[in-house]
């Protein structure tokens, strides 16, 4: 029995240990401006936590390094009720703003926000404040970014048949597939998109599995969205497919085969709420990252010799969105 | 569009990639019916498939050579096993609980490792697809059978391997005896400790091997939390399998084909929702297992700790 309480406890304090990671700070002194943030994957996931992470880093080095700006960060939040317990404990620490990174987290905001009315909270992807006044949100219009990489993927196929590997059908993934169909459609309307959900965010083997899948149903070009797709990206390289990424620039995963990716700067809205905080306002707006605003960016792979039309065809695409002659419709 | 999926492209594509899919279940699952037929339930499996997925993928990054990878992870995978076994057969500790305290270990010591010696997802040239003169080459059945990687091939040779130890050889008896009875075994002159340490530190490297096969044979790159899951489905294919590795076998060839057959499914386009599709595996194998459950009995030892004079 003593045994047991023993495991026990040692199964605690390694939980713990764990889940504790990143989550010691120090008292700063009053200028220094000192941002937390909770994120569901790893800051180096070139995916979704990694957009965000970079952005704080730029930001920090616009601001004038870690003592003008000081970046916290709990990673690997997949439980939302651990989530929920470092989002508090930031808030209690006195953070000048807490960022809660996936909109899994959303309900648990909601409790905690007015607990802490001096605290500055984000959370994104959404458009939902609450109507809390700490509270910002933040979202991407994905499909913008899709819709291009779309284009240029219906100009780069010649078999016209193109693969998307998913995690699950919902929030920023679904908008990125669904404006990257959008973007094929309106360029080869002949062309077949083929979509796989594979229900998970983490099951690197499936999503390998689903781009083999993909390229044996006749696709040359695909794309995915999500951590998760860093096996596929290896399959499409085997197989001498183009890929197109997303929320990270994911390139130096195959230089040879990645043509482009949109890339999140999240920075923009970062800098906007950060003055607002400055200036007195916590919260109650939300923000949009999207081509025009410089919030989505596509990068271009230097290493990927892209055809003079295909990167006609996108520029005039991303031209097209800024102005509002493209409109992409959505499901 | 249904008729579509009785196509040969289809077909094909489907048996090649629900065999390369089974692959790690095999490896780890196989090493835990070992484990569990001397009476050791060990639920640390996805713990140490992820450390050795991590190890692997980082020693061929790092030398370049692949079997050092493998028997890297073979060798992390085994010092895991030893760990586990030290804890439940010296130390008496509940195993679901020790387990699970293994299973974190191996998450939380991959996530650091890699945090602090690689950072950024990288990619590594794995073991390639062997190549069979002529056979390669036969249509539809080169492509399924003789276009796979070396590890593929050792995890279905692992089958009748493990069937034969477990069933003709003296080694086997004992294994099997030790999981029925140890005070029986124990009276006979058999060391019901040395038998269960050799089981469990089997598994750990059966389990090594399965993390490898991930990370340097079929995917190729490591990323944090990469089995997802899987060191847990195939504990579970342990009983699916009923305690006989072609039990296993079969349950590891269902489960997978019928993952690939649902992502056919999506490809081509036939109106099921995704999420019905993904949950396709999951239901059928709760199903198979309803309908068996009752013909099969579990090791009679199983989780028991064994004190001699009990």
């Amino acid at each position: 029995m003593k045994k047991i309480v023993w495991l026990v406890s040692l199964i605690m304090v390694l939980s713990m240990i764990l889940s504790a990671c990143g989550t010691a700070a120090t008292q700063a002194p009053a200028e220094k401006f000192r941002v937390a943030v909770v994120m569901p994957s790893a800051i180096n996931d070139l995916a979704f936590s990694q957009s965000m992470y970079d952005a704080l880093v730029r930001i920090q080095t616009e601001m004038g390094g870690p003592d003008k700006f000081e970046i916290v960060y709990s990673e690997n939040m997949f439980v939302v009720d651990d989530a929920a317990a470092a989002i508090r404990d930031y808030a209690t620490q006195g953070f000048n703003l807490v960022i809660a990174h996936g909109s899994q987290y959303g309900s648990s905001l909601q409790e905690i926000a007015p607990d802490f009315p001096k605290t500055s909270f984000a959370w994104g992807t959404t458009a939902e404040t609450f109507g809390q006044p700490n509270i910002f949100a933040y979202e991407a219009a994905s499909q913008e970014g899709g819709y291009v990489n779309g284009v240029m993927a219906a100009t780069l196929s010649s078999s016209a048949v193109i693969g998307v590997v998913g995690p699950i059908e919902t929030g920023d993934a679904k908008l990125y597939v669904d404006g990257f169909k959008a973007g094929v459609m309106a360029t080869n309307p002949d062309a077949t998109v083929n979509v796989n959900y594979i229900g998970s965010f983490s099951d690197v083997a499936l999503a390998s599995e689903a781009a083999t899948t993909h390229i044996a149903a006749g696709a040359d070009v695909l794309t995915g969205t999500a951590q998760m797709v860093v096996g596929a990206i290896g399959k499409a390289e085997e197989a001498n497919a183009l890929w197109f990424g997303t929320q990270s620039n994911q390139s130096s995963l195959a230089p040879k085969i990645v043509v482009a990716s949109q890339v999140y700067h999240w920075e923009v809205a970062l800098r906007e709420m950060i003055s607002l905080i400055n200036a007195g306002t916590l919260g109650g707006k939300t923000f949009t990252a999207n081509l025009s605003n410089g919030g989505e960016v596509i990068e271009f792979n230097p290493d990927y010799a892209l055809s003079a039309d295909a990167k006609a065809a996108a520029e005039a695409a991303i031209s097209g969105i800024k102005d509002g002659s493209v409109k992409i419709s959505l499901p | 569009m249904i008729s579509e999926l009785f196509s040969v492209t289809v077909l094909i594509g489907i048996l090649a990639s629900g065999i390369r899919l089974a692959t790690p279940y095999l490896y780890a699952a196989i090493g835990e019916t070992f484990g569990q037929k001397s009476g050791v339930l060990n639920l640390g499996v996805e713990g140490q498939m992820l450390l050795g997925s991590f190890v692997a993928f980082y020693v061929a990054l790092t030398t370049g050579n692949l079997w050092l990878g493998l028997l890297a992870a073979m060798l992390v995978g085994a010092i895991m096993g030893l760990a586990m076994a030290y804890v439940t057969v010296n130390l008496h500790a509940q195993q679901g609980i020790s387990g699970i305290g293994f299973y974190l270990f191996g998450l939380g010591m991959s996530e650091l490792l890699f945090q602090r010696f690689m950072g950024t997802v990288e990619t590594v040239k794995g073991f390639p697809k062997l190549y069979f003169p002529g056979l390669s080459d036969i249509p539809g059945i080169g492509e399924i059978f003789f276009n796979q990687n070396i590890l593929v091939y050792g995890a279905y040779l692992l089958v009748p391997l493990a069937w034969f130890v477990l069933n003709k050889t003296t080694l086997g008896l004992k294994i099997r005896a030790v999981g029925e009875n140890p005070d029986a075994a124990d009276s006979l002159g058999v060391s019901v400790a040395r038998i269960r340490y050799f089981t469990i530190i089997l598994g750990g490297t059966l389990s090594g091997i399965a993390g490898a096969s991930l990370s340097i044979a079929l995917l190729n790159v490591f990323q944090q939390g990469m089995t997802s899951g899987l060191g847990f489905i195939a504990v579970a294919l342990v009983y699916f399998g009923a305690w006989r590795p072609v039990g296993v076998l079969g349950g590891a060839l269902l489960f997978s084909l019928v993952n690939s057959l649902q992502l056919w499914i999506q490809v081509l386009g036939i109106p099921i929702p995704s999420d019905i599709a993904v949950m396709m595996p999951y239901v059928l194998t709760i199903l198979v297992l309803v309908a068996t459950v009752s013909r099969v009995r579990a090791p009679s030892a199983l989780t028991k700790p064994f004190e001699r004079g009990d």
